[in-house]
């Protein structure tokens, strides 16, 4: 990665249109996903990667478990509260470049579930690529959405991303923000003032419940 | 970088022990569950789940939806049993009610949660052999399942999300030529159900991987709780279809699979045996099935015909209440167990008179099993944790409701 | 409303036909232990006790072992949230499976706001365990002599207990992310 980005700054305009092609196609190719199915759509996910919808001709051959060594992030179901800094966890954890594919409804929006539960789009988290709507998409959606993705990675230039700075990269992650739960958590969180939310969404103005 | 003060490093002898979190985020888990694991080198001292990454305050919402509107977040419960989840809230609401279910109804809605039941065990396979390192189940599995999912998706319209069942029947009738499609699936799934067995239950590797893991005694099993596959595979015959029957199940003829051995090998030879006996009741609801009415007569509850709607005023003005407004439920209250593809599926619905509910809880049967997962995973070694846990079969959807 | 022992209710809905006598169960044991039944409901094909808080133990130590009754299976542990204005406002249901003779009871025990003590069963039913920790979690109900009462689905350091009828549907913000 350092040495696309060296290459990048060091050589002028006509040779990097030809780097990036080169570099996208490469990209594009080998898309591999970071397992995040979280709930329902992580089996339309399941579904996507089985034989009659087999994802991997499109390069996502292998779901990798480790964050570190996944370039997609498929963020696959409803996203609770107590899981989202685990996301964000994870996300910090892949390595550039790195894109999110936000699948289904609950991940684009909250989907269904519009309560206290439920962060109301993953987006609100981590910076999306593509969404796909849809409880659950249907696997073809998904790889039309990996499709789109490719489409996105072919227009990138290898100036635009740039590695995140080391010191920066590894201060993201915290050690010791998941509970142990012999009660020795270090509870520093102040909780800011809370009241309630009444910031009523836009199905909410109609009549209906 | 420094450590928080924690985590300073003390000197201290090899043989310490080790808290390591297995999890949330992880391929063999089935979904967002974190264990604590206190590890002695490679043996486990101590397995503590820690739920609640998917909660989803869907009991909440139930009390702000309407009967009917509730029917759709009960998919969303154990997503791989979206059926039986329906047909336990539905049957929950008919029975504070009164209502009368025509018999096509039950006939069908015992043909859907049987072939359901054989989608969700067909899940249970493939990850488990996926997660002991058998990575071609996986796709044998997945490619029966394709078959079931497309019938369920001509019957309903969705395929893992399907809301088929209404409180008073179903949604709409059986599209045509289902009946021959689902012939064609049932006849090609026996050969399937044989060819599972080869792959896997006679494999040494497998037997060793899951004989004489995750051992859990009759006794335990219901002190725990545990119901379902995960207790028939300790030695006890129950079974809600047997024990309190509903929707017609006391007229099928089928067995009640169970094992002996307690442990992750018997799991799996009783669900591997229930996969026959769905299959064979499936057979029969669908030789069973006779024209008729799939919809109760209750006007006031159950929605009228599409057609019977653009034509009759008063089915019509129906249409609209109930849809509008909601119908009103008689205050009371009622438990409802089903048997799940996990276990024992019951609905708590209370009402107190009006369109919602007053309090809706779901005794998930994947709560349960994993409750008892400290008692199994005792003194097992960390790779064996993950065959336990596969052999319990949780959806955390279900478990984190 | 008092606990006033020694006394039957039988409460019917007021749909013709649907009234049921008290199962022979549940007069055998009003005969055992006449302090321990406050109200007996009989609905809808299912029985009801209510028990007074106190007993509840000893009430569920008897019944599973009781021959007549059995009730080895404890299938659920459910809070219930009457209304604000509601006195009593909360209820635990216990539902009761025997795996023997098939029959099932709901054990229920009526709470007020300010006593949420209830005493915990799960010296005779491991699994009350779970559900008396997410009985906690969501209801705010305090079980004593529990092991390990923690919240379970919601996040260690939520405030307030979720479903009960004043807290909003769409929570308080903002919830530190931290």
């Amino acid at each position: 990665m350092g040495l696309e980005n060296i290459i990048a700054e060091a050589l002028p305009e006509v040779l990097t249109t030809r780097l990036d092609s080169l570099i996208n196609w490469a990209r594009k190719s080998s898309l591999w996903p970071a397992t995040f199915g979280l709930a329902c759509c992580a089996i339309e996910m399941m579904n996507a990667t089985s034989s009659r919808n087999d994802l991997a001709r499109f390069g996502s051959e292998v779901f990798r478990a480790s964050p570190r060594q996944a370039d997609v992030m498929i963020v696959s179901g409803r996203v609770s509260r107590k899981m989202a800094p685990v996301l964000r966890r994870i996300y910090d954890q892949m390595p550039e470049p790195k894109w999110v594919i936000s699948m289904g409804a609950c991940a684009t929006s909250g989907g269904v579930f519009d309560n206290y539960a439920i962060v109301q789009g993953v987006d609100k988290i981590v910076p999306v690529d593509v969404y796909i709507p849809g409880c659950p998409p249907r696997p073809e959606m998904l790889i039309h959405a990996v499709m789109m993705l490719q489409e996105k990675v072919m227009k990138e230039s290898v100036r635009d991303r740039r590695d995140i700075l080391e010191v920066e990269a590894r201060e993201a992650m915290v050690p010791g923000t998941l509970p142990i739960t012999d009660g020795s958590t270090a509870r520093q969180n102040t909780l800011p003032e809370s009241r309630p939310y009444t910031i009523a969404s836009r199905h909410e103005r109609r009549r209906s419940s | 970088m420094t450590l928080p003060a924690q985590f300073e490093v003390v000197d201290r002898p090899l043989d310490t022990q080790m808290t390591i979190s297995m999890g949330p985020q992880h391929p063999s888990t089935h979904g967002v569950l974190r264990l604590e694991l206190v590890l002695d080198g490679e043996m486990v001292v101590k397995a503590t789940p820690d739920i609640g990454y998917l909660h989803t305050g869907m009991e909440k919402l139930f009390e702000y939806k309407k009967y009917q509107q509730g029917i759709v977040i009960t998919d969303r419960m154990d997503y791989l049993n979206p059926l039986g989840n329906n047909l336990a809230y539905v049957m929950a609401g008919e029975k504070l009610l009164k209502l009368e279910i025509p018999e096509r109804a039950q006939t069908i809605r015992v043909l859907m949660c049987e072939l359901q039941r054989i989608g969700s065990h067909l899940v249970w396979l493939g990850t488990h052999a996926l997660d002991i390192g058998a990575m071609t189940v996986f796709f044998y599995c997945f490619r029966e399942r394709e078959k079931i999912l497309n019938l369920i998706e001509a019957a309903s319209g969705g395929r893992l999300t399907p809301s088929y069942f209404r409180i008073g029947g179903l949604m709409m009738d059986l599209p045509a030529g289902f009946e021959n499609r689902c012939k064609q699936f049932l006849n090609d799934f026996a050969h399937a159900v044989d060819e599972f067995h080869t792959l896997l239950t006679g494999n040494k590797i497998f037997q060793k991987r899951t004989q004489g893991v995750g051992y859990i005694s009759a006794e335990d099993a219901i002190d725990w709780g545990l119901s379902g596959p995960c207790l028939r595979g300790s030695g006890v015959a129950l079974d809600i279809r047997r024990a309190n029957p509903y929707s017609g199940y006391e007229n099928y003829d089928f067995e009640v699979p169970t094992e002996p051995d307690c442990d992750v090998w018997a799991r799996y030879m009783v669900r591997m045996r229930e996969l026959k006996e769905s299959h064979k009741i499936a057979v029969q609801a669908l030789a069973k099935l006779k024209p008729g009415p799939v919809k109760a007569d209750a006007p006031k509850v159950v929605l009228p015909d599409r057609q019977a709607m653009k034509k009759h005023m008063d089915a019509l003005i129906h249409h609209f209440l109930i849809v509008a407004e909601g119908f009103d439920v008689p205050a009371g209250e009622v438990y409802h167990p089903i048997e799940a593809s996990k276990g024992e599926l019951g609905v708590y619905m209370k009402s107190d008179g009006g369109p919602k509910p007053s309090r809706v809880h779901f005794r998930g049967p994947s709560f349960v099993n994993l409750s008892a997962l400290p008692d199994m995973a005792k003194g097992e070694m960390v790779a064996d944790i993950v065959a336990v846990i596969g052999s319990l079969d949780i959806v955390l959807g279900e478990i984190d409701r | 409303m008092g606990s006033e022992p020694e006394k039957l209710e039988v409460s019917t809905d007021s749909s013709p036909g649907s009234e049921q006598t008290p199962s022979p169960l549940v007069t055998a044991f009003q005969r055992e232990h006449p302090e321990w039944v406050v109200e007996v409901i009989e609905a809808l094909g299912e029985t009801t006790v209510v028990v007074p808080r106190e007993h509840i133990r000893a009430i569920c130590a008897f019944l599973k072992t009781w021959p007549e009754t059995r009730f080895d299976f404890l299938a659920d542990v459910c809070g219930a949230d009457r209304g604000v204005e509601e006195e009593p406002r909360f209820e635990v249901n216990y539902h009761l499976f025997s795996t023997t003779k098939y029959h099932r009871w709901r054990l229920k025990v009526v709470l007020n706001e300010e006593n949420m003590h209830v005493d915990s069963v799960v010296s005779i039913w491991r699994t009350a365990n779970w559900h008396e920790r997410e009985t906690y979690d969501l209801f705010g109900v305090l079980f004593d002599g529990h092991p390990d009462l923690r919240r379970i689905l919601l996040p260690e350091d939520w405030q307030g207990h979720a479903l009960r009828k004043d807290f909003p549907l769409r929570g308080y913000e903002p919830y530190s992310l931290k």
